[in-house]
């Protein structure tokens, strides 16, 4: 059996020459809400655990050219008190703050979330509509690349050996824009989503959405972008025909799998009317 | 292998101790500094009967590892009442029979703390919400629920 080593670098240089150093038997450790529940169940068996909570790039939120740069380490209870990303991206703020309890919420953050690779991942779908750019640094240096190209599979990310998410930039928002992120759960608290669903649009003066993102969850191996969901809003005022498209669009992308959660029909079903529902809601916010 | 060692606060005494890598957070108040009244229900953190607060934050123990405590402080069951002067908190749970059993006690007792520092006047759905990730199994809640909203009531009069 291999001998545990904790290290908490102070710098991302040094988390990345740790994590470089050990391959894969490093693991990072954020909030280690799923990460201590995998070590404690013997799902892996690191050598190496990274904190990288005392490093202050991936622990502070900052304004920047007009959007905000989110550490990957940021609790849920920071950022669901941070008022410039309640007023400028709530969707995102209440995907995060949905996962678990008041005690998980002290830790979680969204680069666990995303690195986690969970299908049924609650923060996820809420990012990718929000055009979210992942800083990532490794043994090269650093890179940028989109929320929705990281989870390939579920526990899978496209992250190399060495690499770790710094940050996430939520980019400026255009006037009259609103996002939104919807989940369904059999109860109102603490469980795992069946079906997630989050949408970022814009609306023009006359109220007719200009630019649109949709993405769900726990519907397919990974988070889905659903391009025919988004053009279905496009264009419109979001009228009932408008929402039976994109409803229509949502059921099509879905490829989910019958578990103890929800069957294939059932998420499918719900899938469409989340979808909906949150672009009503995402409507509303941006009409302010 | 050698231990680590971490130089903390715990309910507001410096404390340092020596840990293993994979020891948690809860294992360490209970194993090594025998304070005991964090208690380990499900380990994953899905009952809260570990709840402490570490830099401020109501956390489970059972999902920190002890390592992390460098230079943070730790609020735990321990440090709630004033000597022998229950906390407010502690109080009513007495009256209000919020306990059967007692294991899910002092991680109730934390979380209630937690909440009523940050909102003096919680409505029962926040107080509900707030301590979602705390189960009873004798209760049924709603002893817990009146106690901590009696006492909420109680510290804005006082």
């Amino acid at each position: 059996m291999n001998a545990l080593t904790y290290e908490s670098p102070g710098s991302v240089d040094e988390a990345v020459k740790l994590l470089a150093a050990a391959g894969s038997d490093a693991k990072i450790l954020a909030g280690g809400t799923d990460l201590l529940v995998q070590l404690r169940m013997g799902m892996i068996k690191p050598a190496l655990i990274v904190d990288v909570k005392n490093i202050s790039e991936t622990t502070v939120i900052k304004e920047e050219s007009g959007g905000y740069r989110v550490g990957s380490a940021v609790s849920g209870a920071e950022l669901g008190e941070h008022d410039g990303m309640n007023n400028t991206w709530p969707g995102v703020v209440e995907a995060l703050e949905l996962i678990g309890s008041t005690q998980i919420q002290g830790r979680a953050s969204m680069g666990g979330n995303l690195c986690n690779a969970s299908p049924a991942a609650d923060a996820v779908p809420a990012m990718i509509p929000a055009d979210a750019v992942c800083t990532i640094a490794g043994p090269d240096g650093r890179r940028e690349a989109r929320v929705e190209d990281i989870v390939t599979g579920p526990g899978q990310t496209s992250l190399k050996a060495g690499e770790m998410v710094v940050d996430f930039y939520f980019p400026p928002r255009p006037a009259r824009s609103g996002d939104a992120y919807l989940r369904f759960i059999p109860r109102t608290e603490m469980d795992i989503a069946v079906v997630g669903a989050g949408i970022s649009l814009t609306l023009d003066e006359a109220g007719v959405c200009s630019a649109a993102r949709v993405a769900l969850g726990a519907v397919a191996a990974t988070q889905l972008v659903v391009e025919d969901g988004a053009a279905a809003l496009i264009g419109s005022t979001l009228d009932d025909a408008a929402l039976e498209k994109l409803d229509a669009a949502a059921r099509a992308a879905c490829r989910p799998i019958d578990d103890k959660r929800g069957t294939i029909e059932y998420r499918t079903k719900v899938a469409g009317v989340l979808a909906r529902r949150a672009a009503k809601i995402a409507q509303q916010r941006a009409e302010g | 292998m050698a231990k680590i060692h971490v130089s903390t606060t715990v309910n507001g005494e410096p404390t340092e101790f020596l840990c293993e890598p994979q020891q948690t957070l809860l294992d360490v108040l209970r194993d090594e500094l025998r304070l005991t009244g964090s208690k380990e229900g499900c380990a994953t953190g899905d009952c809260g009967a570990c709840s402490v607060t570490l830099y401020g934050r109501l956390i489970c123990s059972c999902l920190a590892l002890g390592a992390e405590a460098e230079g943070h402080e730790i609020e735990t069951i321990e440090g709630m009442a004033d000597g022998d002067s229950f906390h407010p908190l502690q109080q009513k749970f007495l009256e209000h029979a919020a306990l059967q059993c007692g294991i899910c006690t002092p991680g109730f007792l934390v979380a209630a703390k937690s909440l009523l520092e940050r909102n003096s006047d919680p409505s029962e759905t926040e107080v509900r919400y707030w301590l979602a990730g705390n189960l009873c199994r004798c209760t049924g809640y709603d002893k817990i629920i009146r106690a901590v909203l009696e006492c909420a009531a109680d510290m804005r009069g006082a």
